[in-house]
């Protein structure tokens, strides 16, 4: 009995942009290692490669993403910890093939709210986060739940006033 | 006023924006190689040593170490100016200096075998202080360099490349003074431009001689040109990705790329090296350690009568530009101030810390930042209004300057006062402006003070740059350049001007990839002459296309190739508007039309950015916080607004204005660790602190090219830190010098902390 729980347990499941995903927890290359970050898995392991690691330990916010519409960061969580959770990363937001952007992308655009651009799949994901939580916020609170969120281009104005349209586009 | 345009000036979807809303913008780290292997460095825990001996028989056997590298079997490349870096050294001469390189076949693995190599280290004692470093009892960090001195004579710029400025008769000129400042003052912070993206290089061997670099750089060119004479001729392909933030930095990576080189040679496979946030901070670009020491002369009426001073210059471990960011300094001092006679001479010191790399501001900033203590007290001592000061002094059309090939120039630019007077007004500065070391206003105990910094560069037309356009049957266009994309804009601003030539929809001109295979030569991003180089550059190139395109036309319209005019595709004589044809009429559909344009330098139109601050001093926590800001200048055109705004917003950011705030790495100088090397310690600003930022921006055409504009966006973070100084000293009514205004500072400038007031 123990012997199969512990089998079970070798396998966590995760459903990320609304695809499931089995994955193996192991040390081999094919398998998700017990230290391996959810930023690691997304972009190696799964090639979510729009997830970016700028820092690599939790104090830039260019890892950005959504577990269970909560906004998180990817290099902080292990992702043997994740199992049964759903994740939303900067690709699954709108439908671009489809010329469908979320409005966030689409006010991104409008603004030009970025620079390299390296930011701003977190910036993003920071403030759909916002919004589906609170979807008129004032400009205090966009920069209050952007204030974790490195941009050394200082893109901070126009990513402000981006934020600020889809609210408004939005209610 | 402006002419009005249907591209240029209006504000346009950057043409790379989906990709990067979308999270499909590819930069280095995406990028992966068949099957390729993960370099890392094993780097030095002392800031000065020789390696005794090195045992790397452990790591070689860890399975999946691919090679392990050491000075006794990397490749003979040599970087540095003059060339004295080696790949590997039997020494290391600050803490993280490289000691050895490990490929293996996973990130985890290649940390791994770094445990396992085994090095014994003689220490040596460090020196850290560039004044010290030249003394004559300090240690040594290159036999071939006596007392830490850099060669200056590198003929960087050719054989007369400014190392100084030397002009008139400073003795005469101090004669004639009311007024002389004086003293020694640092910019000296350990700052970092610190873009967000670290540096990485992916390197792979065609062929014993053929190398194919793919990494993320600002200047895509860079690593072909100035790393082929670094690495013994090969021939180099350097492709660029998205580049997530450079500032100058990653114009080029020498380091990371003599690394995955060596390691992709040793191994016969690609090599990825993508350095931590760690090595980032410790061990890649950092902004040279400045030091002035000298006076300035001026009359009672703001006239500047003599310049003379030494400025020492650390440039860390080693140098790589360093000399060419000097002489671009004493270009823009004598920009700043008009002045007859100068007598600044400059010293290149090697200290035990981090090399210094390219930043924005190269050279300049770190000058007029440690210049500006010194002009500022002689305008306290004149009771001279700073703004009035630089208007009077700022280079005016026909005014002359050496520049940092040591040529004279003239300027055929504008007189900025306009701009600068705007800015002013926008800012109340006269409102604000109570005099020297004297508050705007007084809330409890909080102080607040105003501040002002100009800056400007003659490199708007620097170098060379070649581009083709070619003009496809389909009415679409193709711009070969070599441009990558590092947060300027710049890929979408030069379509812009391209589709203006060619009257194209915007989404019908695209640009080939930053390839050094696909495109001619170009110079790259720096010195902002993005718009006026390289913009020169492909209109000449779309001119040419649609010349030969009206050739092939003229016959089919009956009229003269000069009668001609293109618009959405089609050719029309432009008398008669009902003649359009389209282009692939005229080319069939097996022909294309390719037209090649070529910049050749011009160092005679300087830009300029005048930042006004004011900050806001509690003089009992002893914390400064920066209010407002304007920005003023004038671009001649403008071409994308919200880029450009974005380019002088980031006047904060990049080892910036901030440098005066908070922004330094604090070094223990007792074992050369750097304390604060991660994005917890060192402090940078965040959303909830950002300063009201207001913009003044002028359009004066100017005489560039067609679209008659300059760039400016390299300038903004120069003009910050001496204002800052400025507005900060003014508000607690006592000279602050020392950057950055940390708290302790402040409470140590009025008297209440124990210990000397600043500088």
């Amino acid at each position: 009995m123990n012997k199969k729980k512990e089998k079970e347990r070798e396998k966590i499941c995760l459903t990320v942009n609304g695809e499931s995903h089995e994955l193996e927890v192991g040390t081999h290359a094919y398998q998700v290692a017990p230290w391996q970050t959810l930023a690691q898995t997304l972009r190696e392991t799964l090639g979510l490669t729009g997830t970016k690691a700028g820092c690599d330990h939790g104090a830039c916010g260019s890892c950005t993403i959504l577990m269970d519409g909560k906004a998180i960061l990817s290099c902080m969580t292990l992702t043997v910890e994740c199992d049964g959770k759903s994740i939303t990363t900067i690709e699954g937001l709108g439908q671009p093939q489809a010329g469908n952007l979320d409005p966030l992308q689409q006010a991104f655009i409008n603004n030009t709210a970025f620079q390299c651009g390296f930011c701003t799949p977190g910036m993003i994901m920071a403030s759909r986060a916002l919004l589906d939580e609170k979807p008129s916020p004032d400009e205090s609170e966009v920069k209050e739940a952007l204030s974790g969120h490195f941009c050394r281009c200082i893109s901070h104005y126009h990513v402000v006033r981006a934020v600020l349209e889809a609210a408004k586009k939005g209610s | 006023m402006a002419t009005t345009y249907r591209f240029i000036g209006k504000s346009t979807p950057r043409k790379d924006a989906l990709e990067i809303v979308t999270g499909r913008a590819e930069f280095i780290d995406d990028v992966k190689r068949p099957g390729m292997l993960y370099g890392k460095v094993l780097r030095s825990p002392y800031p000065h040593a020789n390696i005794v001996d090195i045992d790397t028989t452990n790591a070689e056997a860890l399975p999946g170490v691919k090679a392990v590298l050491t000075y006794e079997n990397v490749p003979a490349w040599k970087g540095g100016l003059p060339r004295h870096v080696r790949v590997l050294d039997r020494k290391v001469r600050f803490v993280g200096d490289a000691v050895a390189l490990v490929a293996a076949e996973t990130e985890e693995r290649a940390d791994e075998a770094l445990g396992l190599i085994k090095v014994e280290y003689e220490k040596l004692s460090a020196v850290y202080d560039v004044e010290q470093a030249m003394e004559p009892d300090a240690p040594q960090l290159y036999e071939e360099f006596p007392g830490n001195l850099i060669p200056l004579d590198v003929k960087v710029f050719g054989p007369k490349s400014l190392s100084g400025v030397h002009l008139g008769d400073v003795e005469k000129g101090f004669a004639e003074a009311d007024y002389i400042g004086e003293g020694t003052y640092g910019y000296e912070n350990l700052a970092n431009p610190l873009p967000l993206e670290p540096p990485g290089v992916i390197a792979e061997w065609e062929g014993p001689g053929k190398l194919t670099v793919w990494s993320a750089t600002q200047s895509a060119s860079w690593h072909r040109f100035i790393m082929l004479s670094k690495m013994g001729f090969p021939d180099i392909r350097a492709i660029s990705t998205h580049c997530g933030g450079s500032f100058g930095s990653k114009n080029y990576s020498a380091q990371p790329l003599f690394y995955a080189a060596a390691l992709a040679k040793a191994t016969g496979k690609a090599v990825k090296v993508m350095y931590t946030k760690e090595e980032h901070f410790g061990a890649f670009a950092w902004r040279l350690g400045s030091r002035f020491r000298g006076k300035v002369g001026i009359k009672k009426d703001g006239t500047v009568t003599a310049v003379s001073g030494e400025w020492f210059v650390d440039t860390g471990a080693f140098s790589d530009m360093a000399q060419a960011q000097i002489a671009v300094g004493c270009g823009e001092a004598q920009l700043m101030l008009r002045c007859p006679n100068w007598d600044l001479k400059t010293k290149l010191v090697c200290t035990n810390h981090n090399a210094a790399g390219v930043v924005r501001g190269f050279g300049g900033q770190e000058l007029e930042s440690a210049f500006h203590p010194v002009i500022s007290i002689a305008l306290e001592q004149a009771g001279l209004d700073p703004v009035e000061f630089f208007k009077k002094n700022y280079v005016k059309p026909g005014d002359g300057y050496y520049w940092r090939e040591g040529n004279w120039w003239v300027s055929r630019g504008r007189d900025y006062s306009k701009a600068m007077m705007a800015g002013a007004k926008a800012f109340h500065w006269k409102e604000k402006w109570k005099g020297w070391l004297k508050p705007s206003a007084v809330k409890g105990p909080k102080r607040i003070g105003v501040g002002v910094g100009v800056h400007g560069n003659a490199d708007v037309g620097e170098d060379e740059t070649e581009a083709y356009v070619r003009l496809n049957p389909d009415a679409t266009a193709a711009v070969h350049v070599l441009v990558s994309e590092s947060g300027m804009g710049q890929r979408s601003s030069l379509c812009k001007m391209v589709a203006e030539v060619l009257q194209l929809p915007l989404e019908r001109v695209a640009m080939t990839p930053p390839d050094s295979l696909i495109n001619p030569f170009d110079f790259g991003l720096v010195g902002s002459r993005g718009t006026y180089a390289v913009g020169s550059a492909v209109i000449a190139a779309a001119e040419d296309a649609t010349r030969k395109l009206f050739d092939l036309a003229a016959p089919m319209l009956d009229a003269s190739p000069e009668e001609l005019e293109t618009r959405d595709g089609k050719v029309f004589v432009k008398a008669r508007p009902e003649t359009g044809i389209p282009w692939n009429r005229i080319t069939g559909i097996m022909r294309t039309c390719t037209g090649f344009g070529r910049f050749e330098p011009d160092y005679s139109v300087p830009n300029f950015l005048v930042l006004f601050v004011e900050v806001e001093v509690d003089t009992e926590t002893g914390q400064v916080v920066l209010l407002n800001v304007v920005a003023a200048t004038d671009v001649g055109q403008i071409i994308d607004p919200l880029s450009l705004e974005g380019q002088i917003y980031g006047s904060l950011g990049a080892a910036g204005t901030d440098t005066a705030l908070f922004e330094e790495c604090i070094m223990d100088r007792k074992h050369g660790h750097m304390l604060n090397i991660n994005m917890i310690d060192y402090k940078w600003r965040t959303f909830s602190e950002l300063p009201h930022f207001h913009n003044v921006i002028f359009e004066t055409p100017l005489p560039t090219h067609r679209y008659k504009a300059i760039g400016v966006g390299e300038i903004a973070t120069s003009p910050g830190p001496s204002a800052v100084l400025m507005a900060a000293s003014n508000a607690v009514g006592e000279r602050l010098c020392e950057y950055p205004l940390t708290p302790e500072k402040i409470l140590r400038a009025l008297g209440k902390l124990k210990g000397s007031k600043t500088k």
